[in-house]
């Protein structure tokens, strides 16, 4: 009896003391759970989920303090996706963060900008190139389409242009396949 | 007699090839205005070095290639450049892309040509002049034939396969091709043999094209080429490079791999013939045989002007009154063209004309029973009904684990499948919904890569300043805090003493003017 009693503690004891090591030698600097969702959602940076960043939103869902369907971009895909990463239950978009909308980018009226920088100091990835009292342009390839350029503008010059869907970018639709009905 | 070998599956469908194949090519109509898009090839598309307005030679360079995969686009004819815009192209979807518009003068006048000299000239430079002379595949897929002509390693492409099997039904023009010029195909392949140092040649032919592989077996006798002539026998997709490989050397490409993995690179006949001109005669790829078929009065294979529009080819091969419409290539792999403005390109194999008759409309698709033919019919061995419900589903990862990317959308599941389900426009939404998915995810890692790097250079920034100023306050805090019981101190505090007496003394002495004139009145 006793001797069962000391040989189960012993062997907690050494399981607890490797146990306790491992965590210390191999430990996992950062969080990869807020890595992992950071790697699934948009990259947008347009901040309607509420917070600062994707990288951000990406963190307060690994705390579990943001839910899953904050983030329009990403829309229904996006969801599903963390839904599936998290062993969640897919939820419909949150429209209290806003409405997917179609792929843009930002389009500035060089005869009408000013060259105040606003718009410069608002984008979150660098994509609009100019300098003070200097027409400024968006970098179209960089532009997320985040619209965070487009209320700083004091003189409303930036307009957001749906990507029109030319060779590069077309894509094979669903085949639309009527099936016969038996009955 | 050599030992062939067989592909996996592959059907019988009714050949349609004697419609057209019994006439000679006739040279097609010069066209008033030619539209010769910028983009015929697959990669980057070819960037305009005309003005509009130019006068051109035909054969003068009108597009130079853009990044390593592209290749570079010619005047097909004579004349004047009228307009360069977005126009109608041949394409699945119907979209338009940048095109230069010729108006052709008439006289077809060539520019100075000047034939390579392979002997002396080395090979990188030779494949830089082909890029130029705008050598790209004409079997369909107009891959940039320089990049296929570099050996890589030394040697490492022994076999070189020389493709003129031409499996899909209807088409007839590598046959004609074939037939009337198999000398200049042969030198074409001897050319190719040398640049890939390869050592051995095999032409593939199918077997129901007897003239084609008598003609070539005799050009292989007449020239000395050490090419062996192989009849293959006729399977659909037999065309196929990987097939044709296959079937002739008994070596199967890697899945995700290319030929040259197992030491075999595959040319088109038309391709060979192509390459035989431009080094012979330094002629740039301006012109291909087209097949014009189907629902029309004269069907045959005409020489055509890339560039020339489909209508004007249509018009002249005549018209019937049952046509209902044009596929660009055959019936098993080609696609509708939604508007025959669109121009012929240097994909541009066949044009065949649909009529209720020939082309009746599909029965309606019924539900996938799971029998199998489609996996006993694929000649990549996949198997195609576990691909289709995995594309139905948007299921992409499952359908990418199941090899699509190894599916040549050849359509013989298609053409077996009792349900009549069109499974290759599954796939063919299924493989785009990827790429545009990868591209999605560059983007976005971009985005993020370019988010963070402003992210550390405002947290720098904000660092900076606080150390610039940190590093100036000290100055200030040495300026304020004196010693108090210095001489310093004392002579400071006298100082401020008699300033504060000085400006009381002031402000007392000098009373408000007219606070003052204004209370005594």
């Amino acid at each position: 009896m006793l001797a069962a009693v000391l040989v189960m503690a012993a062997i907690a004891l050494l399981v607890g003391g490797v146990l306790g090591y491992a965590a210390v030698r191999f430990r996992v600097e950062g969080d990869p759970l807020a890595d992992k969702i950071d790697a699934l959602l948009p990259q947008t940076q347009c901040g309607q989920c509420g917070y600062p960043g994707c990288k951000p939103y990406a963190q307060a869902i690994a705390e579990g303090s943001a839910d899953i369907n904050q983030c329009p971009p990403g829309g229904e895909d996006g969801i599903r996706r963390l839904a599936e990463l998290l062993g969640k239950e897919f939820k419909p978009l949150n429209a209290e963060h806003g409405q997917p909308k179609p792929k843009s980018v930002a389009l500035i009226d060089e005869a009408v900008c000013i060259g105040c920088t606003l718009c410069i100091q608002a984008c979150p990835v660098d994509a609009i190139l100019g300098a003070s009292k200097q027409m400024h342009t968006v970098l179209a390839a960089e532009c997320t389409g985040c619209e965070l350029c487009i209320a700083p503008c004091p003189v409303d010059c930036i307009t957001m242009q749906p990507i029109a869907e030319d060779l590069a970018n077309w894509k094979w639709k669903y085949p639309a396949v009527p099936l016969k009905d038996v009955a | 007699m050599r030992q062939l070998f067989r592909f996996h599956g592959g059907v019988h469908p009714p050949e349609h090839k004697a419609v057209s194949s019994a006439a000679p090519i006739v040279q097609a109509r010069l066209p008033q205005r030619l539209i010769i898009p910028l983009r015929q090839h697959i990669g980057t598309s070819a960037r305009p070095c005309v003005a509009v307005g130019d006068k051109v030679l035909k054969g003068q360079m009108i597009g130079r290639a853009e990044g390593y995969v592209s290749a570079a686009v010619h005047a097909s004819t004579s004349g004047a450049v009228v307009a360069i815009e977005m126009r109608p192209v041949a394409h699945p979807s119907g979209l338009s892309d940048l095109c230069v518009v010729l108006e052709a003068d008439g006289d077809d006048r060539w520019i100075e040509r000047t034939p390579l000299d392979l002997g002396r000239m080395d090979a990188s430079y030779v494949r830089n002049r082909l890029r130029d002379l705008g050598l790209a595949g004409l079997g369909g897929a107009v891959f940039p034939s320089f990049i296929k002509l570099n050996p890589g390693a030394p040697a490492k492409v022994s076999t070189l396969v020389i493709n003129g099997a031409e499996c899909e039904p209807w088409i007839t023009c590598d046959d004609r091709l074939m037939r009337e010029r198999a000398q200049d195909i042969l030198t074409g392949a001897r050319i190719m043999a040398t640049l890939l140092h390869s050592t051995n040649i095999l032409v593939g032919i199918e077997d129901n094209k007897p003239e084609a592989l008598a003609a070539l077996q005799a050009a292989a006798r007449s020239l000395d080429v050490p090419a062996d002539i192989v009849a293959v026998p006729t399977l659909y997709p037999g065309g196929g490079a990987k097939q044709l490989i296959q079937v002739l050397t008994g070596k199967e490409a890697p899945s995700g791999g290319r030929s040259t993995d197992i030491g075999v690179q595959c040319f088109n006949v038309g391709t060979a013939y192509a390459l035989a001109r431009a080094v012979q005669h330094g002629e740039p790829l301006v012109s291909r045989i087209v097949s014009v078929t189907g629902a029309v009065a004269r069907p045959q294979n005409y020489e055509v002007l890339l560039g020339t529009p489909m209508a004007e080819l249509l018009e002249q091969a005549g018209h019937t009154s049952e046509a209902n419409g044009v596929i660009m290539g055959g019936p098993m792999m080609g696609f509708d063209i939604a508007d025959t403005a669109a121009p012929v390109v240097k994909a541009t194999n066949c044009l065949l004309v649909k009529s209720p008759r020939l082309f009746p409309p599909p029965p309606r698709a019924m539900p996938c029973i799971r029998c199998g033919a489609c996996a006993r019919a694929c000649p990549a061995r996949l198997q195609p009904q576990e691909l289709y419900w995995f594309a139905r589903a948007k299921n992409f990862g499952k359908a990418q684990e199941y090899h699509l990317f190894d599916c040549i959308e050849c359509g013989c599941c298609n053409y077996v499948c009792p349900s009549h389900l069109p499974l290759v426009d599954y796939y063919r939404y299924a493989k785009s919904e990827i790429w545009a998915r990868e591209q999605e995810k560059n983007a976005a890692d971009l985005a993020r890569r370019r988010h963070e790097s402003r992210v550390s250079r405002q947290e720098r920034e904000k660092v900076e300043r606080a150390e610039r100023l940190a590093a100036k306050a000290p100055v200030k805090k040495a300026q304020a805090t004196v010693p108090p019981d210095s001489a310093e101190a004392a002579a400071r505090k006298a100082l401020i003493a008699e300033t504060l007496a000085r400006v009381q003394a002031k402000q007392a002495g000098t009373a408000p003017e007219n606070i003052d004139t204004n209370s005594s009145s």
